[in-house]
């Protein structure tokens, strides 16, 4: 009875504060996360969580859309002067929310602040000094950036790099970690952050850009999938991301319920093991010691006609991913199009390991994680199925994450993964290819921090090379020719790396609202509107 | 008795030496939290600022003197994820905790004890058997499932009650409790009512039992014949038999509620310290996890030591000096 009695009362109670609460909740929206940021410092850690919750706050000098083209943001304009300078203009009449002005100094301290916090678990230095950029002043409302080299990637760089007023020097933690020094000029203001409980913005009515739609923002962390549905069919909150692939299917047909789908800046791809002569994944058929086999481009082309993408799609994914030929979805800067993903032929992939000198295949493990990427274990399942019905025996493995990339990790051919066949995602920061085609397809170099994901430590002289000349020409025409150029040597020539699709996000809102879906995964307030 | 809680704690102080040992040792085994922590782009330079500003570069036996050395002044380390000191995040986790296990024993006792006299008093009736059947499914019934059931049913369907998260919370000397205001209480139902459900099932079936036994006990048979009324015979003479193995086995659950409430707390999205361990766990938050797991241990050292006074209290023939640890 006891208990009867105060769930009545509390339900009475629930109903008396929605009444309540009705008036100013048309200016606010409850969004569910399925992430939580490590800390509000937009300089501590560069991870898709914490960015997403710092671009509410702070401004960029450029901000990305949610297509990741670039746009003015505290920056109106900037060009090259010469080869090796740019000269970038400030916005004027800017006011951080403790009141204070925006100029030049604020920018050249937040880039000295991104590249120096010391107890940063992934600092912007690579943005913000990145290609050896040095700055100057030039006026309260200009400054020049100088690279020894030509350096084209000047404005996606600098749009990762969240400004913060120079008043914060000397705050690295404490109250910049937990929010309450954190003076930005974005769109919302900081209100209160309890760690995993909620999170609350307020609008920053002086916000120079379009004033978002909601006033208040309340953010709740729900990591479990169940429950964050659950929150959203119960009304607790008013949108949700990652929503998994499963249930998507219903939620269309639930009158109560909108969906929002794009494809996002991620594939998902095989590693091949290509440095070793003999790999530790790799036998024959009776388990003998074989030579690696994954050396041999038919091999690898093989592996990748032997799959059918479509049906992973369909069956794994629930329809929800987008085959993938090369390393960016078609619209993205520097993709081929020469490039479609590899067509079903078994026949064909027999023909190519004949050839190789496998006519009965070989035997391999192919190791993944199970809790990084949408679906991981289930597409690793998938594919070892698929080679081994074309003579492949593959057996799929598969590992939480801290486990997997501890032993995945790259040290180069010195320290190669523990692994010989992988299943790995990549998603660009910078919107373009030559974010993947440095970290996974370049020629392995601590010093010019190439291929530092390259787990298959693939190399092709040839490639680096036309890669070298796109990361110094300024032209975007002529520097998206040769990144096509690059893709096309290192996947439709050499195939360094395998790719299977492009991840595609869904988040679900009640109802009367409609999200611009997200290349770069992010879930952003002022991107939800009313329909 | 002095002598006897002077000694435990001694005890205890060895329990929490050889625990850091263990702890520290073992999750210095698994995973590589520098992997998990950078983003995929940075350069390797950036790789050794981390290792370095997290200590990694340094030996696990420097690493672990540098822990004890801390630990003696009160720190814990500073997690790894956050940046701020571990004990400080836990702590702030401590309330959220408590509060949820507090009232899920609540109603373990005013739920099960009840019902589990009832049973014991009359073992044929079918609401008894009722009673039984479902301790039963109490017991069995995985709590995920429980949890997501309720919420489905009671939030998503009924709308009753809110399906996740922690309501609006006051201070209450000093702790920002949720149990005083309406909204707060509402969210507390459920999750309670979700952890509490095998203590639940627990207490029906070990009062069940002990009534049964005691109800025939000469004791209760000359109570009875004194003419003393029903109530007075079950409030006074049976209850206070049967609470030993009650108080004791309650207590040990008391400190798996609060360190083992992971399933529920992320389920129920409660930001108390089982989801908090867990996620440290998912992004190898080291100084986190161990700080924790040292804190569970002093919880749990505690407990054990309140349940063996009230040992005492509730059986006059149990001195302490006699109970061996």
């Amino acid at each position: 009875m006891h208990v009867r009695k105060s769930m009545i009362a509390a339900a009475a109670a629930a109903c008396l504060a929605v009444g309540l609460a009705t008036a100013a909740q048309a200016q606010t929206i409850t969004i569910g996360l399925g992430t939580e940021p490590t800390s509000i410092d937009p300089h501590y850690h560069n991870l898709g969580p914490n960015n997403q919750i710092a671009q509410h706050i702070f401004s960029r000098l450029i901000e990305q859309d949610h297509k990741q083209r670039l746009l003015p943001g505290l920056a109106t304009e900037w060009k090259a002067v010469d080869d090796t300078t740019w000269e970038f203009k400030l916005r004027k009449g800017v006011k951080f929310h403790d009141g204070s002005e925006f100029n030049v100094d604020d920018v050249l301290f937040s880039m000295e602040r991104a590249a120096a916090h010391p107890n940063a678990k992934s600092s912007f230095k690579l943005y913000s000094h990145g290609g050896e950029k040095t700055y100057e002043r030039v006026d309260d409302y200009t400054f020049r950036v100088k690279t020894p080299a030509p350096y084209p990637l000047m404005a996606v760089d600098l749009s990762n790099v969240h400004i913060v007023s120079d008043k914060s020097k000397g705050h690295w933690e404490g109250d910049f970690n937990n929010g309450s020094q954190a003076a930005g000029t974005g769109p919302y203001k900081f209100v209160r952050w309890v760690k995993g409980e909620i999170l609350e913005f307020e609008r920053n009515e002086s916000y120079w850009g379009k004033k978002p739609h909601w006033k208040h923002v309340v953010i709740k962390p729900i990591k479990s999938s169940p429950s964050r549905l659950a929150a959203l069919l119960a009304g607790d909150v008013d949108f949700i991301d990652q929503v998994p692939t499963i249930d998507v299917a219903g939620l269309k047909k639930n009158p109560k319920v909108s969906l929002s789908q794009g494809i996002s800046n991620r594939v998902i791809y095989l590693h091949l093991d290509q440095s070793r002569d003999v790999t530790p994944f790799a036998k024959g058929l009776k388990g003998e010691e074989i030579k690696n086999p994954f050396k041999d481009v038919r091999v690898r082309k093989a592996i990748s006609k032997a799959i059918n993408r479509d049906l992973i799609i369909e069956r794994v994914m629930e329809g929800i991913a987008v085959p993938a030929g090369q390393l960016l979805p078609d619209g993205f800067f520097g993709v081929s199009d020469k490039l479609k993903p590899d067509a079903y032929d078994p026949k064909g992939a027999k023909k190519l390991l004949a050839a190789a000198g496998y006519p009965d295949g070989f035997q391999t493990t192919l190791h993944g994680p199970n809790d990084r990427y949408i679906n991981d274990a289930k597409i690793a399942e998938a594919v070892a199925q698929m080679l081994s019905r074309v003579g492949i025996r593959t057996t799929p493995e598969t590992m939480p994450k801290s486990v997997y990339f501890k032993r995945a990790k790259n040290g180069g051919p010195a320290k190669p993964p523990e692994f010989s066949f992988m299943l790995v995602g990549w998603g660009s920061g910078t919107g373009e290819a030559s974010s993947p085609l440095r970290s996974l397809l370049a020629t392995y170099s601590k010093e010019k921090s190439w291929g530092p994901s390259n787990r298959g430590l693939y190399s092709n002289p040839k490639m680096d090379e036309v890669l070298t000349q796109a990361l110094a020409t300024v032209d975007d025409a002529k520097r998206a020719a040769l990144l096509a150029k690059a893709t096309e040597i290192a996947l439709g020539q050499d195939m360094g790396l395998i790719p299977l699709h492009y991840q595609v996000n869904t988040w679900a809102a009640r109802k009367g609202l409609k999200y611009l879906a997200r290349t770069d995964e992010r879930t952003v307030a002022y991107d939800i509107v009313p329909e | 008795m002095t002598v006897f809680i002077i000694r435990r704690l001694l005890q205890s102080l060895m329990v929490v030496v050889v625990m850091s040992f263990i702890v520290f040792g073992g999750v210095n085994i698994v995973g590589d939290p520098v992997e998990m922590m950078v983003s995929d782009e940075a350069t390797q330079e950036e790789r050794d600022k981390v290792i370095r500003s997290m200590g990694l570069d340094q030996p696990w036996y420097v690493q672990y003197g540098r822990f004890v050395a801390g630990a003696l002044e009160g720190n814990l380390g500073k997690s790894f994820v956050y940046g701020e000191p571990a004990l400080e995040i836990i702590v702030h986790r401590i309330p959220a905790t408590f509060e949820l296990a507090l009232a899920a024993l609540l109603m373990a006792v005013v739920i099960g004890i009840p019902l589990g006299v009832y049973a014991g008093l009359r073992p044929d009736t079918p609401l008894s058997k009722t009673i039984m059947a479902g301790s039963i499914l109490g017991f069995s019934l995985p709590t995920f499932w429980v949890g997501l059931m309720f919420i489905m049913i009671f939030a998503v369907m009924l709308g009753w009650l809110p399906s996740t998260g922690r309501g609006d919370t006051v201070p209450l000397l000093g702790i920002d409790v949720s149990f005083l205001t309406l909204d707060g209480l509402s969210h507390l139902i459920l999750p309670a009512l979700n952890l509490a459900l095998f203590k639940i099932s627990l207490v029906i079936r070990l009062t069940r039992a002990g009534t049964r036994e005691v109800v025939h006990q000469d004791y209760i048979k000359f109570a009875r014949a004194k003419g003393l009324s029903d109530a007075r015979v079950v409030l006074v003479h049976l209850m206070k038999n049967i609470m030993i193995p009650v108080v004791t086995v309650l207590g040990l659950e008391f400190g798996g509620l609060i360190a083992f409430s992971v399933v529920t707390e992320s389920v129920f999205a409660w930001p108390g310290m089982g989801k908090l361990i867990i996620d440290s766990i998912q992004s190898l938050d080291r100084p986190v996890i161990v700080a924790y797991l040292m804190i569970i241990v002093l919880i749990f050292v505690i407990i054990n030591l309140v349940v063996d006074v009230l040992y005492s209290i509730l059986d006059p023939r149990v001195r302490l000096s006699d109970v061996k640890s």
